[in-house]
This record gives C-alpha cells, sequence and structure tokens, in this order.
C-alpha cells in the first residue's frame, strides 16, 4: 500500500500547488536556517581525531605571571603554551609513547620546478614524531628522525597539494626545495589532512587550514625562526636577540603527548610537576603549581571552540523551525479539512481509520520530504553566503552526508509531528459527516 | 439480510438534543428491493448511514447478515463496509482527482486483492454499466448519468451482498434516471439486496416494497404490486 498512497500523496500534494508551495516553503526555511546553523556548529563541535582522541593530551605549565593569572575569567587555567626552555625540556622525558612540540612559522619557499615563482606560505616547525602522533599517512617517503631535528638538518615533509604545486605530484622524495633560501632535501609527503577543527594549534585559528610544510625541531633555532602565530610575555626582561628570545618567559611552544593509558597518564603529570618544582628552585614558576593535561575532547572544550554565540545561534534557528512548524500545522489543517470529503468518500467504502492515518502520514512525509530539499538548497546558499563573507569559515560551512541526512530525517520527523493534530482531526471524524458535505 | 430493532439516533449539542431515528425498526430479507421514502428530514439518511455502518446508533439493535454489527469497532465495521456493503449517493462521490479506473479500484484496494484481480474485477464492473470506453477519464471529463454509473460499477466491483442507494437519481434528467434504475433492477434481479432512499413516489414504486418513513418512524407498510415479484419471500415490517 505504501506505493498507492505514495502516488495519491504526489496527486494530492499536485493538486493544491499554491497550499502544498507555502508548506513546503515554510518548512524549507526552517530546515534551511536549522541546517546552515547546525553545520557550523557541528564542524566546530567535532572532534577531528575521535579515535585517538583519549591518548593525546595538550600540555600546559603555569609558567605566567605571579602578578596576575593567564586568565582573569578563569584563573584556574594555565597558559596555552610553552617556553621554549620549558618545551626543550619536557623533549627529554621518555615517558610518553610519542611527543612532539611545534610552533607555527612563516617562510619563503623557492621550487626547483620551472615556472613557479617563490611563494611565503604558513609551516610548523616540530619533532618528526609528529605524524605518527596525529596519524597522519604519507603519500611518499616517512618523517625525519630525532638526529635529523637535533642536527637541524635540512630536511622537509610536504603535503600532497604542496607536492603537486613544487614537484607535479610525482614522487619528490630525495629532491630539492629552496626554504627561506637554503636547500632542503624532501624526506616525505604526507597525505591531504587537514582537521577541523585544527585540534593541535587552537591558538593560531582553530579553523585554520592545516600547514602543508614541516620542517625539524633544530631547524627553527639554525634560522631564527620567529613564531607566526600568537607569543605571549609577562616577565619585564630583554629580548633582543634570537637567542634571548628562546630563553624568555615567553609561551609560544604547543605541545603535546601520547599516553596511552590512566597510569600512564598519572606518572606524566607527576613528572610535570616534579619538573616545575625543580624549577621554582632555580626562581622560575612563581605562580601555584597548576600543570594541566587535556585530552583532545576536553581540550576543545577548555579552549571554547565553539563559541557560545554559536550555540546561542543553533537554539534560536530551532525556535524559528518551531514556529515555521507551527504555521505549517495550520497550513496542513486547511489542507488535510478540504480533502475531508474525499477521506468520507475512502471510509465508506471500506478504508478503517489506521489506513487513512496511514496514507495521510505518508502524504505529511512527502511533504516532510520535498521540505528537506527545499531546505538543503537554502542551507547550501546560506553556507555558500557565509563562506563568501567570512574568511576562515571556508572549512566549517560545508555540508557532508551526514548533514544532509540528518537535513532530510529531521525534515520528515518534525513534518510528521507537525501533521499528527491535523491527521488526527480529519481520521478521528465520523465518515458520514464529510459526505454530507460533498 | 438487515434487521434493525428499537433503534434510536440522537444528535446533541450543548444545547439542543435531536431524535432522528426514534424506535426505528425495520427487516429487510434477503435479496429484497427496498424503498425508503419520506420528507425532507423524516431521517431517511441517518437510516441509511447506520445501515452503511457509517454512523453509529444511539440505541437499539442492529443485525447484518445474521451479525449484530451495532457495537462492533471502527476496523470491523470498515472490514463490513468494504466487503458486504456497496454505496451510491445522489452527488456520485467520486474522488475527482483519480480517474474512472482508479475511483472503481479504491474498495479493492482496502480489500488486499492483488493487482491483476483488482484489474479483472474493475473491467467487469464497467463493463456491466457500460463504461469500458471511459477507462481513464477524469470524472469532471463525464456526464452526470456516467458519473452515477462510474459510482454503480464502483459499489458492484467488490461484489457486495447488499446495496444502499441514497437518491441516486436524484441529480438526473429522467433518461439517465430511468436507465440507472433499469440498471439497480438488473443488479437486484441477479441477487443483491438494494435499500434505496428517494423523494420520487414514481421510482419508488419500482422497488419490491416501500417503506414509508416520518419524523424518524417507520410509518406504514406500503407493499404494491411488484413485491409479488420479490425475489426472496417474507420481507417483514414492524412498525415502531
Amino acid at each position: 500500500m505504501i506505493r498507492y498512497y505514495t502516488r495519491l500523496a504526489v496527486l494530492s500534494l499536485r493538486q493544491t500547488p499554491l497550499l502544498t508551495g507555502l508548506m513546503v516553503g515554510t518548512i524549507g526555511v526552517g530546515i534551511g536556517v536549522f541546517m546552515a546553523a547546525l553545520t557550523v556548529y557541528y564542524l566546530m563541535a567535532n572532534n577531528p581525531i575521535s579515535w585517538k582522541s583519549e591518548r593525546l593530551y595538550a600540555v600546559q605549565l603555569d609558567s605566567w605571571d605571579p602578578a596576575e593569572p593567564w586568565d582573569d575569567e578563569r584563573p584556574e587555567l594555565a597558559p596555552w603554551e610553552l617556553t621554549w626552555r620549558d618545551a626543550m625540556a619536557l623533549r627529554e622525558s621518555d615517558l610518553p609513547l610519542r611527543q612532539a612540540a611545534m610552533y607555527k612559522v612563516s617562510i619563503v619557499v623557492q621550487s626547483e620546478r620551472e615556472g613557479v615563482k617563490p611563494f611565503q606560505t604558513v609551516a610548523r616547525v616540530t619533532d618528526g614524531n609528529f605524524f605518527a602522533l596525529f596519524d597522519i599517512p604519507f603519500v611518499y617517503g616517512s618523517a625525519w628522525d630525532r638526529a635529523v631535528d637535533d642536527a637541524g638538518q635540512f630536511q622537509v615533509v610536504i603535503s600532497r597539494k604542496m607536492n603537486e604545486e613544487l614537484f607535479g605530484g610525482e614522487d619528490s622524495v630525495g629532491r630539492t626545495v629552496r626554504i627561506q633560501d637554503k636547500p632542503f632535501v624532501v624526506a616525505g609527503v604526507t597525505e591531504t589532512w587537514n582537521p577541523v577543527p585544527k585540534f593541535y594549534d587552537v591558538n593560531n585559528g582553530p579553523f585554520d587550514d592545516a600547514e602543508e610544510v614541516f620542517v625539524p625541531m633544530g631547524v627553527g633555532r639554525a634560522l631564527e625562526l620567529y613564531s607566526a602565530g600568537n607569543t605571549n610575555c609577562w616577565k619585564d626582561e630583554e629580548v633582543r636577540t634570537y637567542q634571548q628570545f628562546l630563553e624568555s618567559e615567553c609561551v609560544w611552544w604547543q605541545y603535546w603527548v601520547e599516553l596511552p593509558d590512566v597510569a600512564q597518564r598519572d606518572a606524566y603529570q607527576d613528572y610535570l610537576d616534579q619538573y616545575v618544582s625543580e624549577q621554582k628552585t632555580l626562581g622560575r614558576f612563581p605562580r601555584p603549581l597548576n600543570n594541566q593535561l587535556s585530552n583532545v575532547a576536553e581540550w576543545l572544550d577548555v579552549r571554547r571552540v565553539v563559541r557560545r554565540d554559536n550555540q546561542v545561534l543553533v537554539v534560536l534557528s530551532f525556535l524559528f523551525l518551531g514556529v515555521c512548524l507551527f504555521n505549517t500545522i495550520g497550513l496542513m489543517l486547511t489542507k488535510f479539512l478540504g480533502k475531508a470529503p474525499h477521506i468520507g468518500i475512502r471510509r465508506a467504502l471500506g478504508a478503517s481509520r489506521a489506513a487513512v492515518f496511514r496514507q495521510q502520514l505518508v502524504e505529511v512525509g512527502a511533504i516532510g520530504v520535498a521540505g528537506g530539499i527545499a531546505g538543503l538548497c537554502l542551507a547550501w546558499l546560506s553556507l555558500a553566503g557565509i563562506r563568501k563573507l567570512f574568511p576562515g569559515y571556508e572549512e566549517l560551512a560545508q555540508l557532508d552526508l551526514t548533514l544532509v541526512g540528518t537535513a532530510i530525517a529531521a525534515s520528515i520527523l518534525t513534518t510528521l509531528v507537525a501533521g499528527l493534530y491535523p491527521v488526527r482531526r480529519v481520521c478521528a471524524t465520523a465518515p458520514a459527516r464529510y459526505l454530507r458535505l460533498q | 439480510m438487515l434487521e434493525m430493532q428499537h433503534v434510536s439516533k440522537v444528535y446533541r449539542t450543548d444545547t439542543v438534543e435531536t431524535h432522528a431515528l426514534r424506535d426505528f425498526s425495520l427487516l429487510v430479507a434477503d435479496g429484497e428491493f427496498v424503498a425508503i421514502s419520506g420528507p425532507s428530514g423524516s431521517g431517511k439518511t441517518t437510516f441509511l448511514n447506520i445501515a452503511g455502518l457509517l454512523e453509529e446508533l444511539s440505541h437499539g439493535s442492529y443485525r447484518l447478515d445474521g451479525n449484530d454489527v451495532g457495537a462492533l469497532g471502527d476496523d470491523a465495521r470498515s472490514r463490513i463496509r468494504n466487503e458486504k456493503i456497496g454505496f451510491i449517493f445522489q452527488s456520485f462521490n467520486l474522488i475527482p482527482d483519480l480517474d474512472v479506473f482508479d475511483n472503481v479500484d479504491v474498495p479493492l484496494r482496502y480489500r488486499g486483492f492483488r493487482s491483476d484481480e483488482r484489474k479483472q474485477r474493475i473491467e467487469e464492473a464497467l463493463e456491466q454499466v457500460g463504461l469500458t470506453s471511459r477507462i481513464r477519464h477524469l470524472p469532471s471529463q463525464l456526464s452526470g448519468g456516467q458519473q452515477q454509473r462510474v459510482a454503480i460499477a464502483r459499489a458492484l466491483a467488490g461484489q457486495p451482498r447488499f446495496l444502499l442507494a441514497d437518491e441516486p437519481t436524484g441529480n438526473l434528467d429522467s433518461e439517465m434516471a430511468d436507465s440507472v434504475m433499469a440498471l439497480l433492477e438488473g443488479i437486484n434481479a441477479a441477487g443483491t439486496t438494494i435499500v434505496m432512499v428517494t423523494h420520487d413516489p414514481e421510482l419508488a414504486t419500482r422497488a419490491h416494497r416501500i417503506v414509508h418513513v416520518l419524523d424518524g418512524q417507520v410509518r406504514e407498510p406500503a407493499d404494491h404490486a411488484t413485491a409479488a415479484a420479490a425475489p426472496r419471500p417474507a420481507a417483514g415490517l414492524r412498525a415502531g
């Protein structure tokens, strides 16, 4: 019967194009607005490395000013980033399964390929462990090893996209690219990897694209690469040279560790506390002991990657959807009461109340599907507008299959809920009443 | 076939109570063709609605085909309407969005017949009323008489044992009315019990028996000559 009901639904909806258009349009607007807000929220709230989220920890050490906390609103928090000295010291620990210190730099890249002009781009100075730590697959080659890091050898890992640009997509391992006018040997080419949000460095644009170029730890120092991200300092100290900058209390390094279980986590927490206690004896870390380890989910939460106004927007858009559905109830009531004589005829000819109910629900479902499609089109247009108007939202304002499915399901479900009252009202009336109206 | 005993039907609003039927008793035998006549507001249509299980009675008992149907639930009433009762209305009551084929198909769909059986029944019913050439026409493309024939075909397709007709010729000119009546007589002759509500005394005389209804009650028996020709005898009538 479902095919029969569907045919009747299409026939019925075509009979009243204006009313059908109004119902579909109303639901479409509600779903479109809701889906646009939900899409941004959904991608903001995404955990891009959920399978490993419980094992990866961001490290925070409270090396901040004794006179005031890092965050006035949340004084319990330690700075998001570490000093160079602390990052280098933590690298000596063998407690974590994997670990990587890192910071963002701006570099100039020169290709050996003819016709490619030198260009400026952002890169990441980091440990060779960075790739295994975050499960980044390689197309060609592999990461550099610790010796390369320590020696500051000029090796580089580039993304698939950068490899296309510099080497036309060929296996470029062993070939040379000039960075900051120095020859760097390509050690590996990564598969496309662009986590949203950019959890490993939310301090410098949580929705920025991942870097396309990665260079070893020692390169930063060798080429005196300053941070192209946030650098925060509190201490009145002389910072004139790069070495002074490295030895300052300025924080600019992100630090991630992989700790497979709770025991290792606790052991590493003890290690951090012990390290800071030692540093206190040297006159550093003037604030109370406050070292924190946050796994990826906790980190995204504590960093408020999903802003409160986005949450409010989702709630408001949901309320707006409710208003649209409320209006749809009225339109459906008009539609179904107008068709009541036909329902009376069907009842007289042997349709049970349940059969008529099912038939009407299929029609409501068809309105829901059409409303969902209209809503998706509207959401797509809205998101295109957001991408155009707000730079940095390119990755956030994208519909994926999950969201498309959610939109259709939400539309059908909400329309069915809205349709229950009109359908029940029509079905509850004795058929003779409607036959008299004929 | 149909036995109503002391049936009453009361419509209530907050301030008004209307007795549409009062102590209404009627017996219709298997194979009979009974005309129900009476002025407007006398309760004829209410009787037809109750007889067709379209409305519930307030008091009394109603047996159809030997079964007490007065207190059945919606599903059972719908099933009986679908399997045993055919309806013919004054205003045809065809569904305007559906063509002739699909209109006749409606009761068969709820009966759960397979597609090929439905098709066969529809074609046979339309052939019986002489409308096979109009099978894909919409009701709006047919004359009044043709529409009523479609309604009759729809009623016949399910092969009901009991046909209820509410002023079946009320919207037709005399020639069309005569042809529809001839069709009903033929159906009755084939064994289907028919109860027909009509204002028209001339048409009523074409039934085996006429029952006069006034103020919601059966007032008097009105046998006439044709009653003798009824295919089944002993059509009882009990005044209320």
